[in-house]
């Protein structure tokens, strides 16, 4: 990819950022001029471990008592994705990068919290309710192996949703549109009667991405849609989901867990970490300047070439489980600047003076 | 950028019948002797059974062509037979040649009755309760366990033999085909219910589930267009086994004198009528519709056998 389109990318990123805490402060009731695509508010998401009713049934102390376990994947998510931006959320393996993707494309039903989409909540719709969002927000996954039903054929899959979302269209105009999405992402159209496995994985994510093309969204959620190919696939996955960005005029939350991406693609990063959001900024603020302890561990571990900063920093002791919260802020028995306020306290998102938003004690005491 | 060659496109765009020539499926049909012989003898004895009208030399269930005093001739290669009758005649003069076509017509389509019967209700709700899981599930599985713990047979004679006191044994022998059908379609459904949600639990984790769910399609699309097509190979291979259980239980029930009545009989039943005989010496009257049933059960199991092997990739993907 070019400098000189990273470097437009990133002045335009400044002012949306700016927008994004503007309307951040002044509270998610009141909307802003800039009102953001998506926003979330306090999400959470609890998967149980205990089965069903009777196997939560323990006998403890003489008395029967109902124990429930759960996991907790994503516990109180505040993100705002403004029009027109790459959100990129990374954090480690089972920090529920995953379950916020799908818990806005609604395949999971958040436990608590809520989601607007361009100002209408959009978690407690039932399916029927969803169908006029589907058009305009669609997802990519991650496996492209998995994603397309191996029983159609191309045709037949990038047909399916135009039909759906387009009933009233002649069977010719669906075609067009089939061949319109498919040249796009560089598939020669006439290959409509071969099957996905017939496909090399970089072909099928392409495909995947015409599918999520073929109904004209305005908002893409892409649950890291390149990790599962090879290296020198990705690079082309990367820009062709950017070209369909200037194009199409696209939104995209992009999951990942590749920092070198998230510095190629994004707008801005939200660095997630055990369910909450830790950091959120630009991504040139992001990796300049981290502000939470979390973040500058993640950005001092990316190798680099020219390796002038030896002070690597290493986290002392292991994520804990998602099954047991730490209480307070839950970086607190891993953050080298931990005090008693950590630990008792969640800390809550605050703006920094870069444009980006940090949940951390520390940084707002200025210990940081 | 990839840049794609039309040529790579047109000579890989196979056609149906090109993927069907290049399948492992015909492959490993050509290597097996035991299915070529069974689908053999299966395409024959189904061809017989579907021309039953023109092939056999009289119709049994036509009372103006049988002949009384001709009953309980042996077949030819015994002293005493009449050349018009080449496995001899039943008890009541019937053509045993004749009846045995026409007796294999009726267990056939009892037995692909019953099965789709059974795959019906067991695709459907194998397909809810797996796609749905959660309460419709247990109950829907509850279900299944309990029809499990009575045996078909159990079943079969309890409706059979209340339907008959009910509406009388003419009523019973008008409607016996369909009530057999329907007895044992639902005697063995649970075997489909659960060897297809236990599909439908494997597919539903794979992201095309999570895609066609994204691009709203309704639950009940997303089952039998997406979900379906991909559980048909466990589905295929029961299928067969089942279709010769179901005609085993018809010719018992019609042994046990619950299934076809005299009048239009199956392979069971004409078993059970020449069973009063066998003591007189007219052993022919069992033992000719019996091989023929037993040779029918097998060639299908055999085939059920070479299905399974061929459709269960563990045995050849590695």
């Amino acid at each position: 990819m070019t400098t000189a389109s990273l470097s437009t990318a990133g002045s335009s990123k400044g002012s949306s950022a700016a927008a994004s805490t503007a309307s951040m402060d002044s509270g998610a009731a009141v909307p802003e001029a800039a009102e953001p695509l998506l926003s979330i508010r306090g999400l959470e998401k609890r998967f149980s471990l205990s089965g069903d009713f009777l196997e939560q049934l323990k006998f403890k102390g003489g008395k029967l008592v109902r124990e429930q376990k759960h996991v907790h994947a994503i516990n109180g998510v505040d993100l705002d994705i403004q029009r027109g931006e790459a959100l990129c959320v990374v954090g480690e393996s089972g920090c529920g990068k995953s379950t916020v993707a799908r818990t806005v494309m609604g395949l999971i039903h958040p436990s608590a919290g809520e989601i607007r989409y361009d100002g209408e909540r959009i978690d407690d719709r039932s399916t029927k309710e969803l169908l006029p969002f589907r058009r305009r927000m669609q997802m990519i996954f991650q496996n492209p192996y998995a994603s397309l039903n191996p029983r159609m054929t191309i045709q037949q899959t990038l047909e399916e949703p135009i039909r759906l979302h387009h009933p009233d269209w002649s069977p010719a105009q669906v075609k067009d549109k089939v061949a319109e999405v498919m040249n796009a992402v560089g598939i020669a159209s006439d290959w409509g009667g071969r099957y996905g496995h017939e496909f090399s994985g970089g072909q099928r994510q392409r495909i995947a991405i015409a599918r999520a093309l073929a109904v004209d969204p305005e908002f893409i959620v892409a649950d890291e849609p390149i990790s599962a190919l090879d290296v020198s696939i990705q690079a082309q996955v990367l820009n062709l989901l950017m070209e369909a960005q200037q194009q199409r005029n696209l939104t995209y939350l992009f999951i990942t867990h590749d920092l070198a991406v998230v510095e190629h693609f994004g707008t801005r990063v939200a660095v997630m970490y055990l369910g909450r959001v830790c950091e959120v900024a630009p991504t040139a603020t992001l990796f300049a300047t981290p502000r939470h302890p979390y973040t500058q561990a993640l950005m001092s571990a990316i190798p680099r070439l020219e390796d002038d900063r030896p002070q690597h920093i290493r986290l002392e002791g292991e994520v804990p489980t998602p099954v047991k919260l730490p209480s307070g802020c839950v970086f607190h028995g891993r953050c080298p600047h931990a005090n008693a306020r950590c630990r008792d306290e969640v800390p809550a998102l605050i703006a920094t003076d870069e444009g980006g938003q940090v949940a951390c004690h520390g940084v707002e005491e200025g210990r940081i | 950028m990839t840049t794609t060659t039309p040529t790579v496109a047109s000579s890989s765009t196979a056609s149906r019948w090109e993927r069907f020539r290049d399948s492992y499926l015909l492959y490993s049909f050509k290597r097996d002797l035991i299915a070529q012989l069974s689908l053999a003898v299966f395409i024959v004895m189904v061809a017989c059974a579907v021309l039953a009208p023109w092939l056999a030399p009289m119709n049994p269930y036509d009372l103006a062509q049988i002949d009384i005093l001709a009953s309980e001739l042996p077949p030819f290669w015994v002293d005493g037979s009449d050349p018009a009758y080449v496995m001899g005649t039943d008890a009541q003069g019937r053509d045993l040649l004749s009846t045995i076509l026409y007796g294999l017509r009726v267990s056939l389509i009892i037995g692909f009755g019953a099965v789709a019967m059974q795959a019906t209700l067991g695709v459907c709700f194998g397909l809810l309760a797996g796609y749905l899981g959660g309460r419709v599930d247990a109950f829907l599985m509850r279900l299944a366990d309990i029809q499990l713990s009575f045996s078909t047979l159990m079943v079969a004679i309890v409706v059979g033999a209340l339907f008959k006191a009910i509406f009388g044994g003419a009523t019973f022998s008008a409607y016996a085909v369909p009530l057999l059908v329907l007895i044992i379609g639902l005697a063995e459904w649970p075997q489909y219910a659960r060897t297809v949600r236990a599909s439908v639990l494997a597919e539903k984790g794979k992201e095309y589930v999570d895609a066609a769910r994204v691009m709203g399609l309704r639950s009940r699309r997303i089952m039998f267009r997406h979900i379906l097509p991909n559980t048909l190979s466990p589905i295929f291979v029961i299928s067969t086994v089942q279709v010769a259980n179901a005609i085993i239980s018809e010719a018992a029930l019609s042994f046990l004198g619950l299934g076809m009545p005299e009048t239009q009989p199956s392979l069971g039943s004409l078993i059970k009528s020449g069973f009063d005989y066998i003591q007189s010496g007219s052993w022919w009257i069992t033992l000719i519709p019996g091989l023929v049933l037993v040779v029918l059960v097998l060639v299908i199991n055999l085939l059920g056998d070479w299905l399974r092997d061929v459709l269960n990739p563990r045995l050849y993907k590695g």
